[in-house]
């Protein structure tokens, strides 16, 4: 076990070694020009001193003027792309250190200005400089090449002086027990390389990980987004319930007026035209009261307010056209809007399979674990559902996070689909 | 016949009154609540009981909970359920013991004053009353696939009405057919779906229902 974790650390090790490099490339290409920039310009006035004392070196001067001001300008241009490389390479370092060492580290960069990064130059680079991210990974780059390349080489060197004291006794009159030294060194070497690994991810986070204020910038950055977003939908939501009881029920009851008062001054000369107008009045009725009774469910159902969530999603799944199994249980009721949320998105969620998976059964799996409410609705229909596509899992994805909740499609082409939905919230 | 109605809204349990004396009935107790139904019911089982779906203090499913109470203290109780809404998950509930009797309309049917009566006399009389938008839902349900999609459009709507609760006699009047046509359908739907034919209306239903309720 320990060994097979050795011999994977050590490949893996080699990966983070290529990133160092690269990093220290990069750098290198977008400091560089200015290096020589700056070169060139110290030669450049080092000529036009020697150009003002005297004749000569008049090519040199416009050779080492182009030099100057082509970095300089070089320097400008690439050390943007530079940064946003660098970026990219510590945003990886990330990703691997969590799925190879299991050590997550977080990031806090801040988000363009603009929101989308299509930005003039001056703002691009005040962006940069102006992010501690930034900085956090410049800071990296410096780390990495000194105390992260002693980690990831420390193996490799443990393992080289083995074998060069494994091979001693083969090359003069040395005793045999160097033999064992060696494979010995190189046995240490080897295991050393999953505890180096894991050194060098614990490095990586100390030094990448954003500090307590950029993780709270970073928080109240998603609060005040999904605080915009919920206030949207909410007024959104405002909209179409007005809209439906003005055209709906409000509408229909103006008309049941009027046809009323119609009835009302004929009931007299012509009593018969007056019955056919109330039966018009009593079906008009009739279809505002079914019109209110679909807004109700669409704003609150009642069949959640009386049993709660789980009786609520049996009871869309009677509603289904499809055979819909539901599992599980809750021992409580999540909070309100927690529940009405999660109901719409199972809502949703069925009314999709329905409508586009071309599944014959579907289930649903409720339950509260270790402080989420967990569900998941599985179909097992053609999949290739993609959230960035429809707008649907997106809003419902949007609606979620203003619960912190978080919702997870898996539907590769050819099936099964199946989402998960996970909101943090406690039952009562 | 007596009646004991359930119903908090003084509007509606007034006109509920009203309808009902006029159609012959007689209102032993009126009252809004659960507790004094169940205490109505426990001083002399009515012939038929209209409760309301939501009621205080909880103004939930109360009314629901309070007529299967009664349905497990009085086996058999004629309930008739009135609603604003009509859940298949509550229709469920109230035939779940297979003993008929019972009613789940939704309150808009009470316009109709002669059907209401009848969908009462119907309850009281060991048969059922569902709502056909209960109904609707339970065929939309089996129409995709499977023996239902064998039906003809005529059959269907037989069916619907059957599932409903009404006899073939209220069948043939609702689709100016004559009851011996109604009957020819009726066997031809039991033949298509395999059930057991049965003489009896109410077990008719029942086997209907269980079918699509599976």
């Amino acid at each position: 076990m320990i060994w097979k974790r050795s011999l994977i650390a050590l490949p893996r090790a080699l990966a983070f070694f290529g990133l160092l490099l690269t990093g220290v490339a990069l750098l290198v290409v977008a400091v560089g020009p200015v290096v020589l920039g700056a070169l060139g310009l110290g030669r450049l006035i080092d000529l036009l001193l020697v150009a003002h004392r005297g004749p000569g070196g008049g090519g040199d001067v416009s050779r080492d003027m182009l030099a100057a001001v082509a970095g300089l300008i070089c320097c400008l241009f690439v050390l943007p792309a530079a940064l946003l490389a660098i970026r990219g390479l510590a945003m990886l370092t990330r990703r691997l250190s969590q799925r190879w060492c299991g050590v997550p580290i977080a990031s806090a960069y801040r988000l363009p200005p603009d929101g989308r990064g299509r930005l003039g130059y001056r703002q691009r680079m005040s962006w940069l400089l102006g992010d501690p991210g930034t900085w956090r990974d410049l800071l990296w780059l410096m780390v990495n090449a000194t105390a992260g390349l002693v980690l990831l080489l420390l193996p490799a060197l443990l393992m080289g002086l083995g074998v060069v004291v494994f091979l001693q006794p083969l090359l003069g009159d040395r005793p045999p027990v160097m033999f064992a030294i060696g494979l010995a060194l190189v046995a240490f070497g080897m295991l050393t390389a999953s505890w180096t690994l894991r050194g060098y991810a614990g490095l990586a986070g100390l030094v990448l990980a954003p500090s307590e204020a950029a993780k709270l910038q970073l928080r109240v950055r998603h609060l005040a987004q999904t605080r915009r977003e919920t206030l949207d939908t909410g007024a959104a939501e405002l909209r179409r319930i007005e809209r439906d009881l003005h055209d709906g029920a409000q509408a229909r009851l103006v008309a049941m007026g009027l046809t009323l008062d119609a009835a009302g001054r004929l009931i007299d000369t012509d009593p018969a035209a007056a019955r056919a107008l109330l039966i018009e009045a009593k079906d008009a009725s009739a279809r505002a009261l079914s019109e209110l009774r679909d807004l109700v469910r669409g704003i609150h159902p009642p069949v959640l307010a009386d049993r709660g969530l789980a009786d609520a999603v049996r009871a869309l799944a009677l509603d289904s056209p499809l055979r819909v199994r539901v599992t599980g249980s809750l021992d409580g009721r999540p909070p309100a809007p927690v529940e009405s949320a999660a109901y719409f998105a199972v809502s949703e969620l069925l009314a999709n399979v329905a409508k586009h998976s071309g599944a014959h059964a579907a289930e649903v799996d409720l339950r509260h674990s270790s402080g989420s409410l967990r569900i998941s609705v599985s179909d097992d229909g053609d999949g290739g559902a993609d959230p960035s596509r429809g707008t649907g899992l997106r809003g419902m994805g949007r609606r979620l996070a203003a619960f912190d909740g978080v919702i997870v499609v898996s539907s590769p082409a050819g099936g099964p689909t199946l989402v998960t939905m996970e909101v943090p919230c406690a039952l009562s | 016949m007596r009646v004991v109605i359930a119903e908090d809204l003084f509007l509606l349990r007034d006109g509920l009154i009203r309808l009902l004396e006029a159609y012959g009935f007689e209102v032993a107790a009126a009252v809004d609540n659960g507790a004094d139904f169940l205490a109505a019911v426990r001083a002399g089982p009515p012939d038929v009981a209209v409760v309301d779906v939501r009621l205080p203090p909880t103004f939930t499913d109360e009314g629901l909970r309070a007529a299967l109470t009664a349905r497990k203290e009085v086996p058999g109780l004629p309930i008739l359920v009135l609603s604003q809404y009509v859940e298949q998950l509550y229709a469920r509930e109230l035939l779940a013991d297979g003993a008929g009797a019972v009613g789940y309309l939704l309150k808009d049917r009470v316009l109709d004053g002669a059907q209401f009566a009848d969908a009462i006399k119907r309850v009281a009389g060991g048969g059922t009353a569902m709502d056909p938008e209960v109904i609707a839902r339970l065929l939309a349900r089996n129409a995709a696939e499977g023996p239902l999609a064998r039906l003809s459009p005529r059959e269907r709507e037989v069916l619907g009405l059957m599932a409903e609760g009404r006899s073939n006699t209220a069948i043939a009047a609702r689709l100016v057919v004559t009851e011996r046509a109604v009957a020819k359908h009726t066997a031809a739907i039991f033949t298509k779906l395999d059930l057991q034919q049965s003489d009896d209306d109410n077990r008719r239903v029942l086997a209907v229902l269980a079918y699509l309720g599976q």
